[in-house]
């Protein structure tokens, strides 16, 4: 063998070359113009097997790997019970895709089915599909939903305190088709309600909202609903999924569509990924939706059985026409969520919540202590921004060498706002980590 | 396959019903046959104007999605309500499930229409091509 990675002899490479019919691995290249291949790789030698894991345990044991996180902006460093795992590492399950024969796998069908029936419980919304990528491109996906679902309208609003990651998401999808994207400036850190009514026009086809907003700040939009559906138009929300043990489900506030980030249910933070996009919605716009949904049935000897259903939906049979590109979904994810939601039950996600909220007020009291520091007044669930006397970049690279990363500085989101951070609390963070946050910021201001 | 001689034809399979400047719409019985199972019309939206040749709303079987085109230029005036909740009507009397009905502009489109005879080859011509 060449190397540990890679099984192939010499001679093996020899033979597979033969058979294309070129000399050397190199000539597989040829179709790259010389100039934009790579002369050489800057990387260090390779190391054994055993060399690397006295690297990686060396790398684990520096203090920077216990740093204390205070960061959020959507995505949170939640408790994960082992159960979830153990459970999702069956061999079973270890495809992340909805299998090509999807009807010959009850198993990952029935899992999925029960996915989408507990995230339509939690959302409070009639139907759910089997999973998108994640928070961000559900949001993109629900947009592109209501202008299928409202026709000849081209403009959709979208509140400027909506995730602004989710926002670039949402105009690199619409930008090639041709809608417009009129932002809301926010007022005072919320959703500025007068600037929303003098928006909706006859144009409008759908408001975007998010719930609690990247803020932090916690709202009902129950008046919203009815403000945009008097104008004809859908109202699509983006919710922290786990809030909902606590704060007003999309579907009580009478939302047409409604997206999420799935990661606060039982994925890990994982540097970004992979987590889980939902997407949900009232059950009259189904046959606008994207991907893939599962429905119970009864077979020929009538016993329970699960299918992919509303097809016709899908590229494979409406082609061009589909209601979208995606045909895969997150099937490993969705069914940790599944598990992580089976596990805490209503009670569970309720009293996790409970913990967040009171950690959070806990946070903002202590926090209001400090002189130089403006709390936000607004009510918050898990996060909330304050206003610091000077660069909040600069304060939070002096705090992460204590170990502390002590929030979001929003300069790069918001140019306006460099003396901003965003804080997030999990039920996670201990009564001693919140002190040492608070000991923290005001030791480096 | 029934082709009533009242009836004008499209090759995309519409019927068309005209009398005077109005005409119904719907498709025809070899058309249906060819979707199999009806599951699902999103009807079009009344109103609109539409030129012959325009896909003007989706259908749905249990094999396929197809798009419904108008053989005639008009506004749209009125649709089969009764079709959203009960599809499978188009299956069992496609020439009394009219989807729609339109004010013609152009009455006179309709001499480019097929008359039954013409139509039955036509499907004749297409069944033999499967």
């Amino acid at each position: 063998m060449t190397n540990s990675y890679t099984p192939h002899t010499e001679n093996d490479i020899r033979e597979m070359l033969a058979v294309v019919g070129v000399k050397e691995i190199e000539a597989l290249f040829d179709h790259i113009p010389p100039e934009l291949r790579a002369k050489s790789f800057n990387l260090d030698e390779a190391l054994s097997e055993f060399e690397m894991l006295k690297k990686l345990n060396q790398l684990s044991s520096n203090p920077g790997a216990q740093t204390v996180q205070f960061m959020g902006g959507g995505f949170y460093d939640h408790f994960i019970p082992a159960t979830v795992d153990a459970l999702v590492s069956r061999g079973d399950f270890y495809t992340a895709y909805t299998p090509y024969q999807p009807e010959a796998s009850q198993g990952t069908l029935q899992a999925l089915y029960e996915y989408q029936s507990c995230v339509s419980n939690l959302f409070g919304m009639d139907v759910s599909n089997a999973s998108l990528y994640d928070g961000g491109t559900a949001l993109a996906e629900a947009v592109l939903m209501a202008f299928r679902a409202v026709k000849n309208r081209n403009t959709v609003v979208i509140d400027a305190s909506v995730n602004p990651l989710y926002r670039s998401i949402v105009s690199s999808y619409l930008a090639p088709l041709g809608y417009k994207i009129v932002e809301i400036e926010p007022k005072d850190y919320m959703l500025d309600r007068e600037k929303l009514k003098k928006a909706l026009d006859r144009d409008v086809c759908s408001v975007v909202l998010q719930n609690p907003n990247f803020f932090g700040a916690a709202d009902d939009f129950t008046d919203i609903a009815e403000l945009v559906h008097s104008a004809g138009a859908l109202l699509v929300l983006s919710v922290y999924p786990l809030s909902l043990g606590m704060l007003k489900s999309p579907g009580e506030m009478n939302a047409d569509i409604a997206a999420g980030e799935g990661q606060s249910l039982g994925q890990p933070l994982s540097f970004g990924g992979p987590y889980l996009g939902i997407i949900t919605a009232k059950e009259q716009y189904i046959r606008t939706m994207p991907g893939r949904i599962v429905g119970r049935t009864a077979d020929k000897d009538n016993r329970d059985a699960f299918v992919l259903t509303l097809q016709p939906r899908e590229q494979h049979i409406r082609r061009e026409k589909a209601t979208s590109n995606i045909c895969s979904n997150q099937g490993l994810c969705a069914l940790r969520t599944l598990v992580y939601l089976s596990l805490m039950g209503k009670s569970g996600i309720k009293e996790v919540c409970s913990t967040i909220y009171a950690k959070t007020q806990y946070a903002k009291e202590q926090l209001s202590t400090l002189k130089s520091v403006i709390v936000s007044p607004y009510a918050s669930f898990n996060e909330f921004t304050i206003e610091l006397p000077a660069d909040a970049s600069e304060l939070w690279n002096k705090a992460v060498e204590k170990g502390v990363s002590i929030g979001i500085p929003l300069g790069g989101f918001y140019p306006g706002k460099t003396k901003t951070l965003l804080v997030s609390i999990t039920e996670k963070r201990s009564k001693a980590e919140i002190d040492l946050l608070v000991k923290t910021i005001r030791e480096a201001l | 396959m029934v082709y009533p001689d009242n009836l004008r034809y499209s090759s995309s399979h519409e019927w068309a019903e005209i009398t005077g400047k109005t005409a119904k719409i719907g498709i025809s019985d070899f058309a249906q046959h060819s979707l199999g199972d009806i599951v699902f019309i999103e009807l079009p939206e009344i109103g609109r104007e539409v030129k012959a040749g325009d896909a003007v709303c989706e259908i749905e079987s249990v094999k396929a999605a197809s798009s419904i085109y108008t053989p005639l230029s008009g506004k749209i005036a009125a649709v089969n309500n009764t079709l959203a909740d009960a599809p499978e009507l188009i299956n069992q009397k496609p020439y009394e499930s009219y989807i729609f009905t339109l004010e013609l502009s152009n009455p006179g489109e309709a001499d480019k229409l097929l008359d039954s005879k013409k139509y039955a080859e036509l499907c004749e011509k297409e069944a033999g091509s499967h």
